[in-house]
């Protein structure tokens, strides 16, 4: 078999080292709130100039997959999501870390993420021209309906809280529409400011309402940032591994739905994270201990959202379309090496491709040790630093983080005053996810549904686009189920989620 | 520390023996001596960063320095363009630029430039508009995709990237000419454009030859906006060849902070010239679909004069201008 020739050229002594090099740095700039996987991976386009396109492939794989891992630290230990795909991570990770197991997550957390990459990447190697037709049966309509189901999420999510969710996810949605907008042009809610014509950045967004009330409420109260164990107990990989090992459906469950939604380009790894964590709750025998420090939380996003660089890379590879910002830089870097994309690359030009398959899967395995080495070190210098150290360090952080990703000074002002509006919403029981959940997802429903209703009525067939799909049918069935399902199972069964068992897994309440 | 006050020192006598002899002139004689900064006012990965980074290893091989590629995106390009007056003005910071929004965005609101503003230098390709089908489309030529259109008005869908761009102006353009009425759908980038097209959510794209070259087996141009056919597309005719007079696509080009001197202006504009002039440079551009144009620095003013005329009045007709 072809493929498994490749193996041995990817295990190359100068593409193993790619790849070791590529997961630590990706992880150490995915750590860092603000710098993104994208800048890393743009970064690294003219080195890759004189590479070898696979090896050039195999460098830009790994950096990007530590990445998306990187940010997992920030999300637990911070309680800011260096990328949109950890929004997830934060729910349950950062409590867990305030009661003294940051470690513990850290590490589930890496695990987690090796093991939804190697999902994504088997899927790549076995499945890629087939599953990339996904990609295009996914037209505007279901993109607005997945949209819409990200939003019902949100609602889902915050029991108790459920109109300030909805209060906070309309916030999030009237700050997608501020700048130029995508399919109309129009510049809107600008007010005649300069600063806002660029619109919200989501990064910037996600540092100001997610990190700088943490700040705030660090300087404003004498207590330590993280809850300290007297006894430190190193990376606890055997606990870890337990729970792991306890929650393998989950991690499987999560890793697909990555793949999955990482094929649809532009769903990204919030949707992803998002689905695979409300999946996990739905299913879980503890669902109460799901928003207080469940592991079971942190494992869902953080497989489901490394699960998408794999999944991203099948429609970037077969078809010439980019899964993620990311995968858009690949393929430009791809283009101007002269290899052409598309169902041919795994036919005629296939050791390039699988050459990189394997170098993804080697990277995936790579990140193991490295992200646990890493996330000890993250964990401990995060615990040991004093509070008048971390707090200026933190902020001066998110400052550059926040300059850094357009080269803004406008989205730095933005990013304090959004800061300082999250930490006042914050006082009145408002959180911020799902302020980021409108805000991301916002502008996806809008084009899909000014796209949807454009094609509809130009074929006078406006319901009939809207709900005479197959595909949309289903996403709608799950949102109905998201929204009322938990009420109608609550009515039915009475109370008796504590003796569901694992049998649950996977059947529809 | 010691070394620093020498360094200083040096630049110092340096910079006084530079204007003393005239700075413009010993500028411009070893021009470039440093990197140069090329802000891209989008994100990457885009096709004003591939063509850029299709230039940065020739830039390298004919000048000896590095041409250093940044990104400053948002607002659809406005974002950059708003700060480029003040950024600095030695020659070193240079900024790709795109026709038509430098000429219909400052039209449609106060986005903090106007286009007089921007001393664009060099606009050294563009990528020329294409109706685009897939492979197996019922359209075989231009002809059956008017004759769908007259007899099913407004029911003929195409995709295409955002509106008040390229694509969308030739689509209103090339609807007036040819006397139809099509359903255009914007979409967030060529990349999701063209996914709407091969996904079959779309009849149609008004896309570009680099998709036609990118999709090569997948779709099918039905006619290019050329003055003469393609090199890469040798069977695909032009536009003018079937009577519709469209010459249009996305120009990319290049200014500097208004202020830099003239004449390290006009090195950099011949530089972009000698850069389109290299053969394996060309060979690259045209395998993905680009054309090769050089408006300099003399003709830029007239280029973007003609250009605006026929931009601002079909931006009137989509409504895109009011």
């Amino acid at each position: 078999m072809a493929a498994l020739d490749n193996l041995f050229a990817a295990m190359s002594p100068l593409n193993f080292l790619l790849a070791l090099a590529g997961v630590v740095a990706g992880t150490v700039i995915g750590s860092l709130p603000g710098l993104t996987a994208t800048m890393a991976v743009a970064v690294l386009v003219p080195i890759t100039f004189s590479m070898e396109p696979a090896s050039a492939l195999i460098l830009m794989g790994a950096i990007y997959t530590g990445a998306i891992y990187g940010g997992a630290y920030s999300a637990i230990l911070l309680n800011t999501p260096g990328t949109p795909s950890a929004i997830a991570t934060t729910f349950d990770g950062y409590p867990m870390a305030k009661r003294g197991d940051g470690d513990l997550a850290v590490t589930l957390a890496c695990i987690a993420s090796v093991s939804g990459g190697l999902v994504g990447a088997t899927f790549l190697l076995l499945l890629a021209p087939p599953l990339a037709s996904v990609a295009l049966a996914f037209g505007p309509v279901e993109y607005f309906w997945l949209a819409v189901f990200g939003l019902s999420l949100i609602a889902a999510l915050s029991e108790g809280n459920l109109i300030k969710a909805l209060i906070g996810g309309c916030l999030g949605l009237l700050l997608s529409a501020i700048g130029v907008a995508e399919v109309s042009a129009d510049i809107r809610l600008t007010f005649g400011s300069q600063v806002l014509i660029g619109g919200i950045e989501t990064v910037s967004a996600l540092i100001g309402l997610y990190c700088v009330p943490v700040l705030i409420d660090l300087v404003a109260t004498p207590d330590k940032h993280l809850k300290v164990t007297t006894q430190s107990k190193g990376i606890r990989l055997r606990e870890a591994l337990a729970i792991s090992w306890r929650g393998k459906f989950n991690l499987i469950r999560s890793s697909v739905v990555g793949t999955l939604v990482g094929i649809l380009p532009g769903a990204g790894g919030s949707i992803a994270g998002l689905v695979a964590y409300s999946e996990a709750r739905r299913t879980s025998k503890n669902q109460e201990q799901f928003g207080k420090g469940a592991p079971e939380g942190v494992q869902a996003t953080e497989s489901a959202n490394n699960a998408t660089v794999g999944g991203g890379f099948i429609p970037t590879l077969v078809l010439g379309i980019p899964g993620t910002p990311p995968d858009a830089v690949i393929l430009g870097a791809l283009l101007v090496q002269g290899v052409k994309v598309g169902p041919n690359l795994f036919t005629s030009e296939s050791s390039i491709v699988y050459t990189f398959i394997w170098g993804l899967f080697l990277a995936t395995i790579l990140m193991l040790p490295v992200g646990l080495i890493i996330g000890r070190y993250a964990y401990r210098s995060i615990i040991a630093i004093p509070k008048a150290l971390l707090v200026p360090t933190v902020a001066f952080m998110t400052l550059i983080g926040t300059y850094s990703i357009r080269n803004s000074t406008s989205d730095v002002v933005i990013m304090v005053i959004l800061g300082v509006i999250g930490w006042v919403l914050g006082r009145f029981g408002f959180s911020a996810s799902p302020i980021v959940l409108g805000l991301i997802l916002g502008s996806i429903a809008e084009q899909g549904f000014v796209q949807a209703w454009t094609i509809g009525s130009a074929t006078e067939n406006i319901a009939g686009m809207f709900f005479g799909r197959p595909i949309s049918l289903a996403i709608i069935a799950m949102i109905v189920i998201s929204l009322f399902g938990p009420s109608l199972v609550r009515l039915i069964r009475g109370d008796r989620s504590n003796q569901s068992m694992t049998g649950d897994i996977g059947k529809n309440p | 520390m010691k070394t620093n006050l020498t360094k200083l020192l040096t630049s110092a006598a340096a910079a006084t023996l530079a204007l003393g002899l005239g700075m413009a002139t010993a500028q411009a004689d070893d021009f470039p001596s440093k990197s140069i900064s090329y802000i891209i006012p989008f994100g990457p990965g885009g096709e004003s960063d591939i063509s850029a980074r299709h230039q940065q290893p020739f830039f390298k091989k004919l000048f000896g320095q590095d041409l250093v590629i940044s990104y400053k995106p948002g607002g659809g390009g406005a974002v950059g363009w708003s700060q480029l007056n003040s950024m600095g003005k030695d020659g070193y910071t240079m900024m790709g630029i795109n026709l038509p929004h430098i000429i219909i965005k400052p039209r449609q609101k106060d986005v903090g430039f106007k286009t007089d503003d921007i001393d664009g230098f060099h606009i050294f390709h563009y990528t020329p508009d294409a109706i685009v089908v897939t492979e197996d489309s019922e359209f075989k030529t231009l002809k059956d995709f008017i004759d769908f259109a007259k007899a099913n008005p407004g029911k003929l869908t195409l995709s295409g990237s955002g509106k008040g761009t390229a694509n969308h102006l030739a689509k209103v353009t090339f609807d007036k000419l040819a006397g139809i009425k099509s359903t255009y759908v914007a979409f967030k980038g060529t990349g999701a454009s063209v996914q709407a097209l091969l996904g079959k959510q779309v009849k149609a794209q008004w896309g570009y030859t680099s998709v036609g070259a990118k999709h090569a087996g997948k779709v099918r141009m039905l006619a290019v906006a050329m003055e003469e056919r393609h090199p890469s597309f040798p069977d695909v005719p032009t536009f003018k060849e079937l009577g519709f007079d469209i010459v249009s696509g996305a120009y990319r080009g290049i200014a500097v902070p208004k202020g830099t001197p003239a004449d390290v202006k006009q090195k950099l504009s011949d530089t972009i010239s000698k850069i389109n002039a290299d053969a394996d440079f060309r060979k690259k551009m045209e395998a993905d679909g680009f054309a090769l144009i050089d408006v300099t620095a003399d003709k830029y003013a007239d280029f973007i004069a003609e250009k605006t005329k026929g931009y601002v009045e079909a931006a009137k007709s989509a409504g895109v201008l009011k």
